[in-house]
């Protein structure tokens, strides 16, 4: 007996959720956007910290709640828990980002507190001592992973000498680090001119952000002008190995050059990116997952910073097939660069893309994190109308000339690490293979 | 302090049915979005692993993918990613589950797709031999080739546990996966996939009565099969402290987790309940009694978690279960020490009972996480499916925040004090890296 899949019913309209927007005097944007779903209130704030010393930004992304002229560290842990809330920050090498939520009843007790911090952060010697040894733990970890190391090696090979190039910083560096490069690290960057607070949850959007400006109204300063570079062209060379003795797996890293969200020609590589490996009905996927077992999961992504973007893929894999699959992953690309996509797997492709678009909108937490990434960019959540009607619009040609220029394995910067012993004759094989130190 | 901040509660409206074949359905609609959420859970887990198969309720999850009656391989990814959706399955101590999240207009794909492996996955040597493989990659990215991989959830229940469904690795052994047959798959789908064993949730915009008429056409006919007699899983609680140490070859720096059986999840809810704030009193954030103490009062740690159950499933795992705490140590960290300091903390709170406020805050911030994991449709199609799978109780997902709002603080000294160390299971991770 055969059954027939049933038809999907076409999607209605995207509709935006209702928002507000207004920029206070002290020059912070207020983005507030209301989904009552539940009664919470989501809260992401973005400060500029381009070129910001890395080893005092990341310290300071994990002191910055350690204490302020009022509160003590366990006072503002446990004020905010009160009202449902919770805060954190972390770092990247565009920006300082603060996140969180609490019950929306509490958004003006979070907002006061979150004040508090941005004006009158202490650093308390104790506290951020204690930080400090806390964060060196976490780096001697994270050197002990191999996707971490993996990535260390990439961004080098990406960036060379760029800013970007080095996103964690060394444990003697972070040691170095004073409480007080704290305090004039915090008083040069954290400043609201440049920033961007989005809210997103059960509340009216103009009244919420009439709280974000009494709380944070008193918050000033202008920002030091923190703009990154543009980011370099990759420099295709040989397979960088970096050595891993012992590993029962490699990490396979490629770096291809990609395009800014607002390029007109970027949803093609969006989803050229997804037919070559983007999702798990990619080819990629089916061949070297699905076909051939040497992976449990491969992916591709196109990743965006302030000053470049780049497609970035990554698989662990098997030490024994890992030439096989270095050789099967340059297929691919070649495939993808050489031919245009069959009409079936570009239209499942689009469905895809549009698809998780509205999935992605339907969460307080999704919006909140889209709407603040976007700003990050200069875009405002309208534009989702304009992305999702070029992904309705790319054509197979369009989609197979913007592949041919990007996804190309002639264009690829590829890192390999893993227990070179075992893997380097299988590479070399296949391309110029160049060793690196761990 | 202000006065305390009102608790709210979700209203997710239930609705609860069975079709002839004994499949129990759950629908929550809410048309704050237009997406679905579709969950099938299985009343199947790694507990009813055979021995010799251990990793195999696992296995049988790939195999599930694998394509069924009318969808070839690669058929069930393409169609729920081409419908503009996700989907995933994972497999718990008790239970397993599938699910997707896509635009409301595929909701009768997803359930197609769903009621298709219901009826049958296609078992086949060559597809089974490719997630075997898979499966060992999952393995080696996951444990293998990561520092505290298996940390605690694998390295734990050996320590705590004495029988085989309890104690045995559920990731498995290299060599029970290899061992496996199309005829072991056979009889596990057999034994355990029984509509009779399964239930259906479906969460987010759609009409009930539409999506009860679209679930008896494409569910109605998988043939009726009873669920299997679940066995009991209960020993003897702990007579004494064990603890057990492990060299892992790749952290750099030591661990220690200990584990404390807890009340029966299901048949003493009331009781458990206690210990699930307890947890969240002893290591939710900087205003946490083990956080303050541990970490920055005498940076004894550098991290420290508590939670009910080995996967972190508080409220969708069945009895013998935990309560555990792990933490991760400076260089020349001390587990004895830690555990030392842990017993002291408790016995103050158990003597001592909990500060102004501290309860209610501790209840207010869990009220929140909760609300924020419902608001996805997969935070309610999932959990409600498990809730109506073991208890019956879907609904409870929206009195939870009252339930935790309702434990007293005479309930969580009373659970403090249960937390002694000759009832304790202990696993220390030394170091390995460079040596």
């Amino acid at each position: 007996m055969t059954k027939t899949l049933p038809d999907l019913i076409p999607d209605s309209e995207l509709t935006l959720p209702p928002q507000a927007e207004r920029k206070l005097p002290n020059g912070l944007i207020v983005i507030a956007i209301r989904r009552a779903a539940v009664p919470l209130v989501e809260v992401r704030l973005r400060v500029p910290f381009g070129r910001a010393p890395l080893a005092a930004a990341t310290l300071l992304s994990q002191a910055l709640f350690t204490g302020t002229g009022s509160m003590s560290m366990l006072d503002i842990a446990a004020e905010l828990q009160a009202v449902g809330g919770s805060l954190g920050a972390g770092l990247d090498p565009d920006r300082l980002q603060i996140s969180g939520n609490a019950l929306a009843d509490g958004l003006g007790r979070t907002l006061e507190i979150l004040a508090g911090v941005l004006t009158d952060a202490t650093y308390p010697g104790e506290e951020v001592v204690t930080e400090r040894e806390r964060l060196v733990d976490h780096i001697q970890v994270a050197l002990s992973q191999p996707s971490h190391l993996a990535r260390v090696a990439l961004l080098k090979r990406m960036f060379v000498d760029h800013p970007y190039a080095v996103q964690t910083p060394s444990e003697a560096e972070v040691h170095a680090v004073e409480p007080e490069a704290l305090r004039e690290l915090h008083a040069d960057r954290v400043r609201p001119d440049g920033s961007t607070l989005v809210l997103v949850g059960d509340i009216d959007p103009e009244q919420a952000i009439d709280v974000a400006e009494k709380m944070l109204g008193g918050w000033t300063g202008v920002a030091r002008d923190g703009e990154i570079p543009p980011t370099p062209a990759l420099r295709p060379g040989s397979l960088l190995l970096v050595d891993r003795p012992g590993s029962v797996q490699s990490s396979l890293r490629i770096a291809l050059p990609a395009l800014t969200r607002t390029d007109p020609d970027y949803a093609a590589l969006a989803l050229a990116n997804l037919v070559f490996g983007g999702y798990f009905s990619s080819r990629w996927v089916e061949n070297i997952r699905e076909d051939k077992g040497y992976t449990y999961g491969s992916h591709s992504v196109v990743e965006h910073f302030a000053a470049g973007s780049a497609l970035v893929a990554a698989a662990d894999v098997a030490t024994e097939v890992t030439g096989p699959a270095l050789l099967e992953t340059t297929y691919e690309l070649g495939r993808i660069a050489s031919l245009p996509p069959g009409e079936e797997e570009l239209e499942q492709a689009r469905r895809y893309a549009l698809g998780t678009l509205r999935l992605g909108m339907s969460t307080q937490a999704g919006l909140a994190s889209l709407a603040s990434v976007y700003a990050g960019f200069g875009l405002r959540l309208g534009h989702l109308r304009d992305h999702s009607a070029a992904l309705a619009a790319a054509t197979r040609e369009q989609v197979a000339a913007v592949a041919a220029k990007h996804l190309a394995p002639s264009r690829a910067v590829t890192v390999v690490l893993g227990d070179a012993a075992a893997i380097e004759d299988q590479l070399s094989t296949l391309t110029t293979v160049e060793r690196g130190a761990q | 302090m202000a006065s305390r901040i009102q608790i709210p509660a979700t209203k997710y409206p239930v609705e609860r049915f069975t079709l002839a074949n004994g499949l129990r359905v759950v629908l929550s609609p809410d048309r704050s979005a237009p997406v679905v959420g579709v969950a099938v859970v299985y009343d199947v887990g790694i507990r009813s692993e055979p021995e010799g198969r251990t990793g195999f309720a696992h296995l049988f999850e790939h195999l599930m993918f694998q394509g069924s009656e009318n969808l070839e391989k690669l058929a069930h990814f393409r169609h729920v990613q081409g419908a503009g959706g996700s989907f995933n399955g994972s497999t718990h101590l008790d239970y397993t589950d599938y699910f997707e999240v896509l635009p409301a207009g595929a909701l009768e794909r997803a359930l197609f797709l769903e009621a298709d492996r219901m009826r049958g996955p296609r078992l086949t040597e060559e597809n089974l031999r490719n997630q075997v493989d898979v499966v060992k990659e999952e393995i080696r990215v996951n444990v293998l080739n990561r520092p505290y991989g298996g940390f605690p959830w694998l390295k734990l229940p050996p320590v705590m546990f004495k029988t085989f469904p309890n104690a045995h690795d559920g990731y498995g052994s290299f060599e029970d996966l290899e061992s496996a047959t199309v005829e072991d798959a056979q009889g596990f789908f057999d034994r355990y996939y029984a509509c009779g064993n399964a239930v259906l949730s479906v969460a987010g915009d759609f009409d009930v009565a539409e999506a009860t008429a679209l679930i008896e056409k494409h569910f109605g006919d998988v043939p009726s099969r009873p669920a299997p007699v679940l066995p009991a899983f209960d020993e003897p609680d702990l007579d004494g402290e064990r603890r057990e140490s492990y060299t892992d070859h790749i952290a750099p720096l030591p661990a220690v987790a200990a584990g404390y059986r807890v009340p029966d999840p299901i048949a003493a809810f009331d009781a458990y309940l206690p210990f699930s704030v307890l947890a969240e009193v002893l290591t939710d954030g900087d205003a946490s009694r083990l956080v303050e103490r541990l970490v920055q009062r005498d940076r004894s740690v550098t991290n420290i978690g508590g939670y009910l159950g080995f996967m972190g499933d508080e409220y969708q795992v069945r009895n013998p279960t935990a309560l555990l705490l792990q933490a991760h140590m400076p260089p020349e960290g001390d587990a004895g020490k830690v555990l030392r300091t842990i017993d002291e903390e408790l016995d103050r709170l158990a003597a001592d009972g909990l500060k102004p406020g501290e309860l209610e805050r501790t209840q207010t911030r869990m009220a929140a996480r909760l609300l924020q994991s419902t608001d996805e449709v997969l935070g309610r199609a999932l959990p409600m499916a498990v809730l109506e799978l073991q208890r019956g109780r879907p609904g409870l997902l929206n009195e939870l925040p009252r339930l935790i709002n309702e434990v007293t603080a005479e309930q969580i000294v009373a659970a403090a004090a249960t937390l002694r160390p000759e009832r304790r299971a202990v696993v220390e991770v030394t170091p390995g890296a460079g040596a």
